[in-house]
């Protein structure tokens, strides 16, 4: 136990927990956009992947790490786009355009990495580049902060900044109070005037914008290349703390964060012995029985309701 | 030709086709002999016995998963549970064909049965949870998938895992356990008679009996069935039940038919693309055959022309996703059916 205390109760621990939250948070971020909306996108992952290909691929050919965000940025977007088209104009079940949009990313991100360096296991013969990592002045120089708070990738600092703009465009903006109205009834939002198709549009498109900068962070920052399925379940994980977070943005942030912890603590874990293949699971294991406690309690009022009208 | 009552068969066949063309298109933007590829991917798999063994091989578990997934939807349940129970259903089946010892006859039957009945108490957990509670069993299926894939691939590490072999797999199973091939210089297995047999079954059962009306009428409209006196929330475990069965006995078949080692350390991804048959099949158990042949089909084709030429087979993800998107669009093609519909009211 002691060894364990001794992993976590470190600088180094609470660096690499913010670390590995990251990707987690965008994606978990892009996902309550869309789920306010009313729309449930499962294509998290796929959106990730193509995203952290193309960040790759557009940053290799012009050299520039930023051309290469904003490649990765664009093609994840289209993706959602693609998927909102489908999902809003088509009328494909949302769910199952989820289910298309990883499937083409899972085979589609290897093809395209075959065609472009003749290997369909990951990008080492393309130069690719990445974004920076940012020392913070003044911060730091202070002790046990500095080194948590500072030296990190800049997207990370941008995940924590996108918790404010999320959490201020749901409940400040008007494009926000149109989201969440869409989502609660879509037919009364209808009904005064709102646009139920474009703010669903909005949604999706928000949503991919923010889990594509996650999966550019994957292959240009967590690692510096494009691995073969390399989002690794990490969209499902997102999906899953956006689900435990009661889609509020700070229930979302604060799961994000517990289970980007739970990420970290996997490897501290294997002191004790603990299998990591378990530990992989305690998220959508928390998820499931969290998703229990909510159903339940909602089970129970409705009842409670129920029967004081009739009681009534 | 064109009467409304063909619509739908008019519309998977134009999926099918956009799919195809999508296809070659891919082909000659990429390949440096378009014309032999596209070749190779039509007609290759065709072209042997072994080629043909290979399409039905890979078309037996897409059955499987195929029949539990179209069961499901029937009922209006969005559940994707199918993949996580298929793989850990052939972890269970694994432990049982490596440490049990029987003969030959019985060794298979256990095995397959004790991962069926495996999977199907693990499918019944949504279905009871969305049943008394109403819980989504999408997200938690979805779940499931993840715990299952994790719970499997630790029992693969840490108890069935061959320290002797190269790769990450488990021991060598028991020669009894095997399943025997149907036909001589292919791999084709029993699992293809168990399977057909399940599809008469599921056919029989959708319409022939009280369950299976019960069954479709909570899809059509779970109120109304309430309403008139059915018990939804039984019929919903019971199609979780057999789903959650149908799948396990997929992954226990596949490990003892195709393999002598348990060797996934991914999800395969059968439980996804059998709601891709499923939705092909239209739901329907005869339709979910013709339809995992299909998809097993432009598979192996995909794969023999990797192996053929220079595009690589994972170009058939791209293929699925588009029939995905397609197929499931209510919108795609519906102009054409309001028109066939006022043509044939003016006619009329």
């Amino acid at each position: 136990m002691n060894s364990l205390l001794n992993v976590i109760l470190t600088t180094d621990f609470a660096f690499s927990v913010l670390r590995v939250t990251t990707p987690i948070l965008f994606a978990a971020l892009g996902a309550l956009i869309s789920n306010r909306a009313g729309i449930i996108n499962i294509g998290m992952e796929g959106i990730m992947l193509v995203s952290a290909l193309a960040g790759v691929i557009v940053s290799a050919y012009t050299q520039s790490a930023w051309v290469g965000l904003l490649g990765a940025v664009l093609s994840g977007t289209l993706i959602a786009g693609i998927l909102a088209f489908f999902t809003l104009k088509f009328k494909t079940h949302i769910i199952l355009g989820g289910v298309a949009i990883n499937m083409f990313a899972s085979g589609g991100t290897v093809f395209i990495l075959y065609l472009l360096s003749g290997d369909k296991g990951s990008s080492t013969s393309l130069a690719s580049k990445v974004l920076p990592s940012i020392d913070i002045p003044l911060l730091q120089d202070i002790p046990v902060l500095g080194p948590i708070l500072s030296g990190h990738h800049i997207l990370t600092y941008f995940s924590i900044l996108s918790v404010l703009v999320v959490y201020y465009l749901l409940n400040r903006t008007p494009l926000g109070l149109r989201i969440r109205s869409v989502g609660e009834n879509p037919h009364a939002a209808q009904s005064v005037g709102v646009s139920v198709v474009r703010i669903q549009y909005s949604a999706l498109l928000l949503s991919g914008f923010f889990a594509s900068l996650g999966g550019a962070y994957m292959s240009m920052g967590y690692l510096s290349l494009f691995t073969r399925d390399m989002i690794a379940g990490r969209g499902w994980i997102a999906i899953a703390a956006e689900s435990m977070g009661r889609s509020t943005t700070v229930g979302t942030a604060l799961t994000s964060l517990l289970f980007g912890a739970a990420d970290a603590l996997s490897n501290a874990l294997q002191v004790l012995k603990i299998p990591a293949e378990l530990i992989a699971t305690l998220p959508y294991v928390a998820t499931v029985i969290g998703l229990i406690i909510y159903a339940v309690s909602e089970t129970r009022k409705k009842n409670k309701k129920l029967k004081a009208t009739i009681t009534k | 030709m064109f009467k409304v009552k063909y619509f739908e068969a008019i519309r998977t066949a134009a999926v099918i086709v956009i799919a195809l063309i999508i296809a070659f298109l891919i082909i000659s933007l990429v390949s440096d002999h378009p014309v032999k590829t596209i070749g190779i991917f039509l007609w290759e798999p065709l072209s042997t016995k072994g080629h043909i063994g290979n399409v039905i091989e890979m078309a037996i578990p897409l059955m499987f998963t195929g029949l539990a997934v179209s069961l499901l939807f029937r009922a209006n349940m969005f559940n994707l549970g199918a993949e996580g129970i298929f793989y850990f259903s052939g972890v269970v089946t694994t432990a049982l064909a490596i440490h049990l010892s029987l003969n030959s006859w019985f060794h298979p039957v256990v095995a397959i049965l004790a991962g069926s009945i495996v999977g199907a108490l693990l499918s019944a957990i949504p279905g009871i949870l969305k049943a008394k509670w109403n819980a989504n069993e999408l997200v938690t299926s979805l779940m499931f998938n993840n715990i299952l894939f994790g719970v499997g691939l630790y029992l693969l590490n840490y108890y069935l895992r061959d320290a002797k072999a190269f790769a990450n797999v488990s021991f060598k199973f028991e020669k009894t356990a095997q399943l025997s091939k149907l036909f001589a210089g292919t791999r084709i297995h029993t699992g293809l008679i168990i399977v057909l047999v399940l599809i008469v079954l599921a056919h029989l059962f959708l319409y022939r009996t009280k369950w299976g009306y019960e069954l479709r009428m909570t899809g059509v409209n779970r109120d109304f069935a309430r309403y008139s006196g059915m018990k939804t929330a039984k019929v919903i475990i019971l199609v979780h039940l057999i789903a959650g069965f149908i799948a396990g006995m997929g992954g226990s078949v596949e490990v003892l038919g195709m393999y002598s080692r348990f060797q996934w350390t991914s999800l395969p991804g059968y439980g996804m693309d059998g709601a891709l048959v499923a939705m092909l099949a239209k739901n329907n158990p005869f339709s979910v055959i013709v339809s995992a042949l299909f998809l097993a089909y432009i598979r192996i084709g995909a794969d023999m022309m990797s192996r053929l030429s220079d595009v690589p087979s994972e170009m058939i993800s791209i293929i699925q996703a588009v029939i995905i998107l397609l197929i499931s669009a209510e919108q795609f093609l519906k102009f054409w059916k309001n028109r066939m519909l006022l043509k044939e009211a003016k006619e009329a």
